[in-house]
């Protein structure tokens, strides 16, 4: 039997994408502290994650930020979105279409210091908002997820034939009963992945909040960043393999859902 | 109901514009302004002297820029290692996105949920990772001594090696999925034609499925090469104290220098030098939706 090239390549390939996260959950077991040496099964480093105060208050924060801009940016984007994709005679669509997908390709450190000058510069000029921290990384964290929100809805909504809803605009429905008895029920889907994509870009950013944050509100990459700069700790291994374990039975559940849906 | 409207349109884009566009023109502005020790720390850029209005523009920011060559080293660097880990991210990503594309239905599916799947895992603990296995006495150092191929320990970490390693790890899925959408809708009748033909293999694929593909490859280097090229966590974490990227030099003038206007030049010089593949993107991501 010949070998063949690209099987052998993509299966290198999966490989790469996940023996650091295999090695990762495997070594949050490992009894020693040291990488190399293996010092027995040992689930030690998780009781010492719980007990770590600095750590629990973060990802309590973390959430909170999460769950708050995630759900306020699908709200924004989703509003964007119809604008952009049913919306007609709209002076500077273009122009917006333009900033939404502005934050997407921005590099974080712009991102994060642009938003920081205007907080300061907003203080001074008007006096709100008072210093930074939760307020500041609230704001930040949802004007770079309602772009990415805006982008997964407005692609369904693009895709989705819009008759039905003309049909109803034609009998006489609103067109704010049309967009939530008709529009939405149909973008659910969207409007689920697009939310679950801005909590984890929130969960993760390190950079803009870096920025943005004063002192008093330490999100959790903040923590796991200045943890992970002096070197590995297996604490760290212990919450990235939850996170791991959150993430397959989310992604389980929803396959069991979809599933589950008639066709 | 006009009403209503006005309010969808209105409050999105009041959002975007106070806070997405608004802070670039401050950026500008305070990139104009001269440090000062003060809160805030830079000067203002105009002012009321006796009635009148005065104007302080300051281009020392950006002479300074050009004089010092950390400045000017540091994009340069960010440039080559952004296309650096492009190309091979291209070259890993590419059999991948073609492997996928020619499976059959069910088995794509999975293929490529698997792809996306380390993505909704934290980015920064993926990094980290890779502390663990490429450190001098890391996991991978010890495969291979333990295997003989080696006799001393390889140094990786903190080295642009690391950075490259990191990069294609974390940005290959943002490569792969606009290449995929691209390679699945390639015509298999084109394919077996030119097969029946007499070509091998090979040149059916490097005079037809590899120009077909290139909207979607450009698309694809460019998801990876732009975010690249102002990346902090990776050169921070994994590279050493020679990596040098624009992204940790603005960072460092930021939060150690606490320089905001030298800060604020070099973020408007990396927008301007964005501005080209950002074009580039656009052009790709036109065409790719007409074919």
């Amino acid at each position: 039997m010949k070998l063949r090239f690209t099987p052998i390549m993509a299966l290198l390939g999966y490989l790469f994408l996940y023996g650091p996260i295999i090695s990762l959950v495997v070594y949050s077991f490992n009894k020693s502290k040291l990488v190399t040496v293996w010092g027995g099964w040992s689930t030690k480093w998780y009781a010492e994650l719980f007990a770590n105060q600095q750590i629990m208050d973060a990802a309590k924060l973390s959430l909170k930020i999460a769950v708050v801009s995630a759900s306020v940016a699908t709200v924004l984007g989703t509003m964007m979105a119809m604008v952009l994709v049913r919306f007609k005679r709209v002076r500077g669509k273009g122009l917006m279409g333009g900033m939404v997908t502005g934050p997407l390709v921005m590099p974080d450190v712009i991102i994060g210091l642009s938003l920081l000058l205007l907080f300061v510069a907003m203080q001074s000029l008007i006096g709100w908002p008072a210093g930074r921290g939760l307020t500041t990384i609230l704001i930040a964290h949802i004007t770079f997820n309602m772009a990415y929100v805006a982008v997964v809805v407005q692609s369904r909504l693009s895709d989705m034939d819009d008759s039905i809803e003309e049909a109803a605009l034609d009998l006489g429905a609103s067109p704010a009963r049309v967009f939530f008895d008709i529009t939405l029920p149909m973008i659910t889907p969207a409007l689920v992945s697009g939310w679950l994509l801005a909590f984890t870009l929130s969960l993760d950013d390190l950079v803009i909040s870096s920025f943005v944050s004063g002192p008093g509100a330490t999100t959790l990459p903040m923590v796991i960043f200045s943890k992970v700069r002096l070197g590995v700790s297996p604490d760290i291994n212990a919450l990235a393999s939850l996170i791991v374990l959150a993430v397959s039975i989310g992604i389980i559940v929803s396959a069991l859902l979809m599933r589950q849906k008639p066709k | 109901m006009r009403l209503g409207r006005r309010f969808v349109i209105a409050v999105p884009t009041l959002w975007l514009l106070l806070f997405f566009m608004v802070p670039f023109l401050v950026v500008l502005k305070i990139s104009l302004a001269e440090p000062r020790i003060a809160i805030p720390p830079y000067s203002p850029l105009w002012e009321w002297v006796n009635g009148s209005l005065k104007f302080n523009i300051n281009l020392e920011n950006y002479s300074y820029m050009w004089e010092d060559s950390l400045y000017l080293n540091a994009y340069l660097s960010s440039i080559k290692i952004a296309a650096i880990a492009t190309l091979l991210t291209l070259l890993a990503g590419y059999p991948m996105a073609y492997y996928i594309a020619r499976s059959p239905e069910p088995r794509r599916s999975i293929l490529l949920l698997l792809v996306v799947l380390p993505f909704w895992t934290s980015f920064l603990l993926r990094v980290y990772a890779w502390i663990g296995i490429l450190k001098t006495n890391g996991i991978l150092n010890a495969v291979l001594l333990w295997a003989g191929i080696i006799d001393e320990p390889l140094v990786i970490m903190q080295t642009d090696v690391a950075v490259y390693i990191g990069i294609v790890y974390t940005y290959l899925p943002f490569l792969i999925l606009p290449l995929y959408a691209n390679l699945v809708k390639l015509d298999d009748t084109l394919l077996e034609a030119s097969r029946d033909l007499g070509a091998s293999r090979m040149s059916s694929f490097f005079r037809i499925t590899l120009p077909l593909s290139m909207p979607g490859i450009i698309a694809g280097s460019m998801l990876v090469f732009i975010p690249v090229l102002g990346e902090y966590v990776i050169p921070a974490l994994l590279g050493g104290p020679d990596t040098l990227m624009i992204g940790k030099v603005l960072w460092n003038e930021y939060f150690s220098n606490r320089d905001w206007p030298v800060a604020s030049a070099v973020a408007i010089v990396m927008l301007v030098i964005m501005m080209i593949p950002i074009m580039i993107l656009r052009r790709a991501q036109a065409r790719g939706a007409e074919i």
